[in-house]
This record gives C-alpha cells, sequence and structure tokens, in this order.
C-alpha cells in the first residue's frame, strides 16, 4: 500500500517536465501553415506604376517582401540586401516589395532613401498581409517557378537565406 | 561604488539566510531554545539587509547611475522622480529584491511575533521560512542580480516601460507580492506540523488571521491589476485571462477554498489531510505564478525577459511540491480523521461543495494555461487559450458559487432539516426570482447574466436575513436599538459578520463584471473636426487636436465635448503618447465614472487631412454599465475582512448570555 | 413547549430522506445552472453589421498584441483584420466560413478558444469531469459520515460545543428556533 502512496510527490514531475519543455518553445515563433501551398494571388497598385499581379510573375522566382517605414532597425538592414539580390538576379528572380500599414509618403522616403528599383506598392486595408498570414514586419516570402511557397522568413533576409532558399530554386 | 556594496549584501543574505535555516533545524532537532533565538535575530538583520539593498537600488535610480544594468533599463535622464523610486519593481531584477523585502519582513515578523511561543512548532517554521529566503537570495546572486553592471556605461537609459507610467504605478505589485508572500506563513506552519508530527488543527487556529490578510492582499492585488488594465493599458476591458493574470488568481481561488475549509477543520477536526493538501497548491501556485511571469514559457504581456531564471524557479517548484507531498503521504496514515457528520445537509456540506467548485475552477484555469504547451507537445500544433474559453468555463462555476454563497451561511452547522431549509431559503430565493423576472426584458439577449444577478440578489438578501435575524434577537433579549444590536452583533462574532460582509463586496465585484461584461455598447468611427457620435445616452463633439512635448515623451490629445442627451457633460482628452525612448506609441484612454456607467474613449489614430489641414481623430467610445460596482466592491471588502481580523478584546470570548 | 424530536418518530431516517432530497433539488438547480451558463455566451442574433463584427472579432487572436481578441485590440492590423471580416460578411460569408479563412492563413493558433475537436476536447472536458467528480465525492462522502455518526449518537443534542464566541450566535439561534418551534 505504502509504495502506491510514494507515487503520488511523484507525479508533480510530469508538471515540472512538462513546463520545463517549455523551455524549448518559443511562444512567439508561429509557423505558417502556407508553407507548401500555392501562393495566394493578388493585384496590386505599384508606387510609380501601374498594376502588379503575381499570375503575371508565374515562371519566376519571387521574393515577396512585406515591410513597413516604421519598421527599424529590421527593414533598414534588409533593404540593402534586397536590392542587392534584385540586381544580381533580375532575369531570373524578382522581388516584389508590400508596403503595409504606411502611409504614402513616408513609404516613398523609404524607397529614395535605400534607392530600391524593384516593385514596391502599398496595401491599403492590409488584404495582401493578411492573405499571407503576415504579423509583424519584416516577412519575406519565397515563390518559387510553379507559384507555390517554398520558405517564409520571418525578421530581416540575410545574404545567408539569400543562399540557402533561394539559389536552389534559380537553377532550372 | 554602490553595485559593489549592494552585489555584497546580497551575498550576505544568502549567507545568512542559509545560517538561519541551519540554525532553525538544529534548535528544533537539539530543542535549544538559544539557536532558536539566534535565528530571530538573524532573521531581523537580514530584513535589515533586504532594506539596505533595496535602498542602495532605489538610490541607483534616482541618482541615474546608468553603470547599473537595471537603471540603465528602466529609467532615463526623462523619467521623472516618482517613477525612478517605482521602477524599483518595474522589472525583473528589481521585483525580486521586492519579494525578497517582504518575505524577510515576513519572516521577522513571525520570528518576532511567537518568540516564546509554540516551541515545538517554531524551528521548522522559520526553517522554512529561510530556505524560502535563501532561494531568493541565491536567485538574486546568480542569474538575476540588480546590481550587475553594464559597460560601456550608456549616455541614457531606456526608460521605464511606458506601461508604468502611471499613478498607480507603486500599489500593484507591492499589494499584491504580499498576498503571494503572506500565503507562506500559513504553509511553513503545516510544514512544521507535518515534520514535527503535531498533527492538531493547532496550526490551522495559529495561522488564521494570517489566512486572512494574506487573502485579502491577494484579492486586493488583483483588483488593482484590474484597474491597472483598465485604467492604463487602454484597451477598454480590465481582464484578459493573460497568463500571468491567471497566475495571480489561481492561488488567489485555492486561497479562497482552503480558507473556508479550515473552518470545518476547526470545527470538527475533519479534512486534515484535505486542507494540508490545499495549503500546499496555494504555495505552489504563487511560486508557479512567478515562474510563469519570469520564464518566458508561455507568451503573455507581462512576460519579464527570458533568462535562466526560470530553471531556478521550475526546480525551487519541484522541488517544493515533492518535499510537501512527501511529507503529507508519510504522515496520512496518523492524519486520518474521524469523519463525522450529524446530517448530509449542513453547513459543512455546502463548505465541500464550496471547495469542489473552487478547486475545480482553479483546476480550469490552470489547464487553460498551461494546455497551449501541453497541445504542442502533443500535436506539435501552435494553439491559443484565451477569454472565449476561459469565460465559458467559469461563468456557470460562479453561478454556482453564488448559490453556495447565499445558502450556506443560512444552512445550520452540523444539521438541517428540509423544512428548515425550505422556510430558511424561501425568501431570498423569492426575491431573487423576482429580480431575475425584472430584468428578463432588459437582459433577454443575455440570459447568463440575468441569472448572475438573481443569484446575486439572492446572497444580498442572505446576508440581510442573517444581520436581521440576529440584530431582531439581540434586541429583544438586551432591549438594544437596532443600530446598536448590528453592532455588538458584529463585534461579537467578527469572523462571521465580517466573512458576510466581505460576501457582499464579491457580490457587488460580480454586479460590476456582469453588467460591464454582458451590456456594453462600443463604437469606432473616424471624426473629422466638427462631427459628433452618439453612444448609448452620451454624445460626443470632436472638436480637434492638440500636442505637445513632456520631458520623456510626445503627447497627441483630441479634444472631445461629451454631452448626455443635451445636459454637458464635460470634456474629455484621449491622448496618445509617443515615447521618445523607443518611438512605440501607446494610447491614453480616458473614462467618465458614474455609479450608472463608464464612458470610456480610447484615441486609435490621429492624422491631419493634407488637402483640407482638417484634423481626423478615429476614437473608440465604449460604454460600460456598473463598473464603478466592481471598485466599490473591493472597497467593501477590506472592511468586511477588516471586521473579520479585528482582534477580540477578550480573547476568550466569554459570552454574558452563556448562563441563559 | 413540544420538543422538536417529537415531531417524526425516526429522526435518523427523516433526515437522510430530507437530506437525499435537498440534495436532489440542489444537484437539479446546479445542473440548470451549468446548462445556462454554458448556452449563455453568445446573445441572440445580432442586429446589425458591426456587432457581428465585434462577435466574431472576439474569437480571433490578435497576432501583434498578447492575448488581446481582434476585437479589444488598438493594434493597426487588427483595424485591417476588422476591415476584412466587415467585408466577408457583406459578402455573405458565414462565421465558420470567416474562422475557417483566418485558421487557413495563420494556424490554429488564431481562434482564442481551442477547437471542441480531438486532443483540445481535454481542455474543455477535463475540468467539468472533475467537478462532477468531485460533487458525487461529496455526496457520497457526507451521506457515509452522516450515516456513521446517526449510528452512534442518539438523535438532537448538541454533542461538544466548542468554546469560541461563535457558539454564542449558534447558540442565540437555537435558541430562537426553539422559540419558533415553541409557537
Amino acid at each position: 500500500m505504502s509504495w502506491k502512496k510514494a507515487l503520488i510527490p511523484l507525479a508533480a514531475l510530469p508538471l515540472i517536465g512538462l513546463l520545463a519543455y517549455g523551455f524549448t518553445t518559443d511562444p512567439r515563433a508561429i509557423p505558417s501553415p502556407l508553407i507548401k501551398k500555392p501562393a495566394p494571388p493578388f493585384t496590386m497598385t505599384v508606387y510609380d506604376g501601374g498594376p502588379l499581379s503575381l499570375e503575371g510573375l508565374r515562371g519566376k522566382v519571387v521574393l515577396l517582401n512585406f515591410w513597413a517605414s516604421w519598421c527599424f532597425p529590421a527593414c533598414y538592414e534588409e533593404a540593402p540586401e534586397l536590392e542587392r539580390a534584385w540586381r544580381a538576379y533580375r532575369d531570373r528572380g524578382l522581388v516584389v516589395g508590400v508596403d503595409i500599414q504606411d502611409t504614402e509618403a513616408a513609404g516613398r522616403q523609404f524607397i529614395d532613401q535605400f534607392k530600391l528599383t524593384f516593385a514596391n506598392g502599398p496595401d491599403p486595408g492590409g488584404k495582401i498581409a493578411i492573405d499571407y498570414g503576415v504579423y509583424g514586419v519584416p516577412e519575406t516570402f519565397v515563390i518559387d517557378r510553379q507559384g507555390v511557397i517554398a520558405h517564409k522568413q520571418v525578421g530581416g533576409v540575410t545574404d545567408q537565406m539569400v543562399a540557402e532558399q533561394v539559389e536552389p530554386l534559380l537553377k532550372p | 561604488m554602490i553595485a559593489t556594496v549592494g552585489s555584497f549584501v546580497l551575498f550576505l543574505g544568502l549567507v545568512l539566510s542559509l545560517y538561519g535555516a541551519v540554525i532553525s533545524v538544529l534548535a528544533g532537532r537539539r530543542d535549544r531554545p538559544d539557536l532558536l533565538a539566534s535565528a530571530r535575530r538573524t532573521a531581523l538583520v537580514l530584513v535589515a539587509l533586504t532594506l539596505l539593498a533595496a535602498g542602495l537600488l532605489i538610490a541607483a535610480l534616482v541618482n541615474l547611475d546608468f553603470s547599473i544594468r537595471y537603471v540603465a533599463n528602466n529609467t532615463s535622464r526623462g523619467t521623472p522622480l516618482y517613477y525612478r523610486i517605482t521602477g524599483l519593481w518595474g522589472a525583473l531584477e528589481g521585483s525580486i529584491i521586492l519579494w525578497a523585502l517582504w518575505l524577510t519582513g515576513y519572516t521577522a515578523l513571525v520570528a518576532w511575533r511567537y518568540r516564546g511561543a509554540h516551541r515545538e512548532l517554531m524551528p521548522t517554521v522559520l526553517a522554512v521560512f529561510f530556505t524560502a529566503c535563501a532561494f531568493f537570495f541565491l536567485v538574486m546572486t546568480v542569474p538575476a542580480n540588480p546590481f550587475a553592471r553594464v559597460w560601456p556605461v550608456p549616455a541614457d537609459g531606456r526608460g521605464l516601460n511606458v506601461l508604468l507610467e502611471d499613478t498607480y504605478m507603486f500599489s500593484h505589485p507591492p499589494v499584491l507580492y504580499l498576498g503571494f508572500v503572506g500565503f507562506t506563513v500559513p504553509y511553513a506552519f503545516a510544514i512544521a506540523s507535518l515534520v514535527t508530527g503535531r498533527l492538531t488543527p493547532e496550526w490551522v487556529i495559529i495561522t488564521r488571521r494570517w489566512t486572512v490578510v494574506a487573502w485579502y492582499f491577494l484579492s486586493l492585488g488583483n483588483i488593482l491589476g484590474a484597474w491597472w488594465s483598465y485604467h492604463v493599458l487602454g484597451w477598454g476591458g480590465y481582464w484578459a485571462w493573460d497568463p500571468v493574470e491567471n497566475a495571480a488568481i489561481m492561488p488567489w481561488i485555492m486561497g479562497t477554498a482552503f480558507l473556508h475549509s479550515v473552518m470545518i477543520q476547526e470545527r470538527r477536526g475533519m479534512l486534515k489531510v484535505w486542507n494540508l493538501a490545499l495549503i500546499i497548491l496555494t504555495f505552489s501556485l504563487t511560486l508557479f505564478g512567478t515562474f510563469l511571469t519570469r520564464s518566458g514559457v508561455i507568451s503573455s504581456v507581462h512576460a519579464f525577459s527570458q533568462s535562466s531564471i526560470g530553471a531556478y524557479f521550475l526546480a525551487f517548484l519541484g522541488l517544493v511540491l515533492v518535499v510537501s507531498l512527501s511529507l503529507l503521504v508519510w504522515r496520512s496514515d496518523q492524519l486520518r480523521g474521524h469523519g463525522e457528520l450529524d446530517a448530509p445537509v449542513c453547513r459543512e456540506s455546502a463548505f465541500l461543495l464550496n471547495n469542489v467548485v473552487l478547486v475545480g475552477m482553479c483546476f480550469a484555469v490552470f489547464l487553460g494555461t498551461i494546455f497551449p504547451l501541453l497541445a504542442e507537445l502533443v500535436r506539435g500544433v501552435k494553439v491559443s487559450v484565451g477569454a472565449p474559453f476561459f469565460n465559458q468555463v467559469s461563468i456557470p462555476l460562479m453561478a454556482i458559487l453564488l448559490f453556495l454563497m447565499g445558502a450556506g451561511p443560512l444552512v445550520a452547522w452540523r444539521r438541517a432539516t428540509l423544512d428548515h431549509l425550505r422556510r430558511i431559503l424561501l425568501r431570498p430565493l423569492g426575491l431573487a426570482a423576482l429580480v431575475g423576472v425584472a430584468l428578463y426584458p432588459v437582459g433577454r439577449d443575455y440570459p447568463a447574466a440575468v441569472l448572475i444577478f438573481a443569484l446575486c440578489a439572492f446572497v444580498l438578501a442572505s446576508v440581510i436575513e442573517e444581520f436581521w435575524k440576529g440584530a431582531r434577537a439581540r434586541q429583544r433579549i438586551m432591549g438594544e436599538p437596532l443600530a446598536v444590536a448590528v453592532g455588538s452583533l458584529t463585534r461579537r462574532n467578527r469572523r462571521r459578520y465580517g466573512g458576510l460582509v466581505v460576501h457582499v463586496g464579491v457580490v457587488l465585484l460580480v454586479v460590476g463584471v456582469a453588467a460591464s461584461s454582458g451590456f456594453s455598447r462600443e463604437r469606432e468611427v473616424t471624426l473629422h473636426q466638427g462631427e459628433a457620435v452618439d453612444v448609448g445616452r452620451y454624445h460626443l463633439l470632436f472638436q480637434g487636436l492638440d500636442a505637445a512635448r513632456e520631458s520623456n515623451h510626445d503627447r497627441i490629445w483630441a479634444n472631445v465635448a461629451v454631452t448626455n442627451q443635451g445636459k454637458p457633460v464635460g470634456e474629455m482628452q484621449p491622448a496618445r503618447k509617443n515615447y521618445l525612448a523607443n518611438n512605440q506609441p501607446i494610447s491614453r484612454a480616458v473614462m467618465r465614472s458614474t455609479l450608472r456607467d463608464d464612458l470610456y474613449v480610447i484615441l486609435t489614430q490621429a492624422d491631419v487631412d493634407r488637402t483640407t489641414g482638417t484634423h481626423l481623430a478615429t476614437l473608440k467610445v465604449l460604454v460600460r454599465p456598473l463598473v464603478i460596482w466592481m471598485w466599490i466592491g473591493g472597497l467593501v471588502l477590506t472592511l468586511g475582512t477588516v471586521i473579520a481580523v479585528w482582534p477580540d478584546r477578550r480573547p476568550s470570548g466569554v459570552d454574558e448570555e452563556a448562563a441563559a | 413547549m413540544r420538543s422538536p424530536a417529537s415531531r417524526v418518530r425516526n429522526p435518523q431516517s427523516a433526515i437522510r430522506r430530507g437530506g437525499l432530497r435537498v440534495w436532489g433539488m440542489l444537484c437539479l438547480l446546479a445542473a440548470a445552472v451549468a446548462l445556462a451558463g454554458a448556452a449563455a455566451p453568445a446573445p441572440q442574433a445580432p442586429q446589425d453589421l458591426e456587432e457581428q463584427v465585434r462577435e466574431i472579432a472576439a474569437q480571433l487572436r490578435c497576432p501583434v498584441c498578447q492575448n488581446l481578441s481582434v476585437g479589444d485590440s488598438p493594434s493597426g492590423l487588427a483595424n485591417e483584420m476588422r476591415g476584412v471580416i466587415r467585408e466577408k460578411l457583406k459578402a455573405g460569408e458565414s462565421r465558420q466560413q470567416i474562422e475557417a479563412y483566418f485558421t487557413s492563413k495563420y494556424g490554429e493558433w488564431i481562434l482564442l478558444a481551442p477547437m471542441k475537436k480531438g486532443f483540445n476536447l481535454l481542455a474543455w472536458g477535463l475540468p467539468f469531469v472533475g467537478i462532477v467528480a468531485g460533487a458525487f465525492a461529496v455526496v457520497f462522502l457526507t451521506r457515509r459520515w452522516a450515516g456513521r455518526e446517526g449510528a452512534t449518537d442518539g438523535g438532537g443534542g448538541e454533542g461538544v460545543p466548542p468554546a469560541n464566541p461563535e457558539d454564542a450566535a449558534y447558540r442565540e439561534r437555537l435558541r430562537r428556533e426553539l422559540d419558533e418551534f415553541a409557537r
């Protein structure tokens, strides 16, 4: 009888174990359900230009980047990196920037500041952002030639990310 | 300089705590009152040391000594003096000093208060206290040193977390911590009774008032948290079932169960094992709460920061649980009570049901809080458990509790007959039914709220009955006027009537919550200068925007003129503050409270139309009924607690009428 | 003055029967309350679009705030999400469809209350099961304890009065009730 009772204090240990498991998880990292799924179609009006739709870009690798002028410091750090990637791969791939929750003036000023030449446009009402399950900036989606989302980068784009995620898709 | 001295003082505190623990254990095992006296003196020195450490940190904060990392992170050159001082508990390391201050204070108080008394229990009691102190000093010495330095020394600090810059900053954490730490007292005595084998209800009787006081501070701390959320966070609500809010409410729920359950043990000597389990769980939940807040394991508004400190707390929590439960299991055979009741229906049963519901509620909140973690472990998917879950689970339980709150005090101890119950419950239940029927047209859309109101009426009616019957009996016997009769009735039985007043306070709080949750109106509109909006009985006219620069933030506010059916009510100025240090705008909602409702206005966006130059404001307006009754309930709760714990003039409580 | 015990021939069994009937009533009441509470959360069909938006927004978690619903959150993203909800409602989508849409974009995490299926039922069910079990345990135990006492003790009588101030009130009440029986 007494050994069964000894189990009672030990019953606390699975709870401690569960809480300790919590140290290994990051409650703020939310995996996206859109990976490996077709990228949601959208059409937007680019700053200084006409409409841009995702269907029209099929066949090319697309780096879809969500940013905002008030997103400091991450968007400011990745902007030159994106411009570099765009210039390097412009024949095989595209960088498209979506400016969310921003004003036109601030967005244009950001583009001028970093001399961005890839297509950028606003997202009024946040429909494109919500369609992509965006919850913060910056976030970047890598879409392959078949229009399927290959990778989602939460946080700034880095050289390493471009090398690992984008380059393999550019090959064929 | 301050940093070095401060760190040394904390290290000294660790050493002294360990010394105190060891010497208390020795005092107990060898029955050495001189060692116990040494432990007492150690406790006094310890609290003095903690005061010194806290004082040093405050001095560093006030003098903006940015070489200390805590100061650099929590103040800045623009931070007003008041917030430099209250910044002491604004972030992780400082909050631990606050906890240690209360804990060492309680240790010294308990040691001094019972000097020369309870010679068998005190050594273990003090040992438990010193062990807890040692843990907190360990945490302050190793992972979370408030005096840790930073290099290079920054030119300016980051400033206090903007949400903490509020006048009531001084109240919520210190009061809440008093509640948490306060439950160490009954816990220590419980452990002492288990360790020494003195298994009578002695420990329950000794710690009675300490428990009520700790429970009160926990209640007040939670109410202040709700107040703060409502007044400062500016989203229009007061409780979001955030994990840290849950962490503070769980020990309160369990503590309420414990508080009621020990009354049965005092009278009948029953439920010994149950009560010991309850206090062990209550104390563990206070540690769990502090673990949740500091470990970042579950995402929350409050999470101070992620650091290795979580592992320390988890280890200590595990230690406390395993050791306490082992002691309980070890003594369980000797604790077998003679379970006897005169009848199945009696106040004891009502108390037992009360315990089942409260423990069940606590378990529901606990499960909901850790469920995201559990689901991730088992299913690998992240899920959320938020307000809809907790509300759906707790509302029915609250209804049952209200019924018990009303019926319990009316049911006699030991035995109640069906006739007795029918007679005694008829009037209050009848009144409740009337209230329910009367409110139904108003509350048709929200039947749960109507039920809750009816039950609240039931409780109020039953409390009034109790006071009335007792006072009338005194009148008949002593011939006193009614008011005096009520007074002397209360004086003769402070616990009972103070407790009834506390129930009234709780009921008022529930009424406020039910009304404001179920019957609020809200509208969010963007207004041009000169435009107006109607919400409920109020008419709000947006007149324009203004801006100003304060010492550490920029402020934009909207001037809104409010009228109530034509009669001017005043001007309200909801604002947005943009803090220079981190460019994070926060809104400063404004509210106007009357007994009937609160008008709550939030400025979500302020703009100037480029083409016309007119001001634009996006206002979220809420009209929430009966919110002020929540805070009134808190005041009544305070009154009831004061009555209940007021010391009796004649400790033996001899009754003049005993001879009759 | 007639003694109350003489009203009934067998006080113990009467008490037990009376007690059981009261238990039955209490259980019924508790069940009714629980059902009412569980059925309560959603008010009747809301009248206007804004209320419907708010109702749905209250079920979704704001992705940028901590633990606030999309309805309560003052953030820009929550504002935009409310806009999306509004448009979808105007287009005639149902609440389930809108919630499914957000779940497909953000994952299960976006729902503030876990879906009532599969493993999640543990969260919904366990507390309820625990409380019902506890209530039964209380009923069972109190009947057993009362049975034990009833067997050894005679009917009526006070037993050992604890000597503290509370007892005065108890004796007072006893005296009052005895008076009332006598009338």
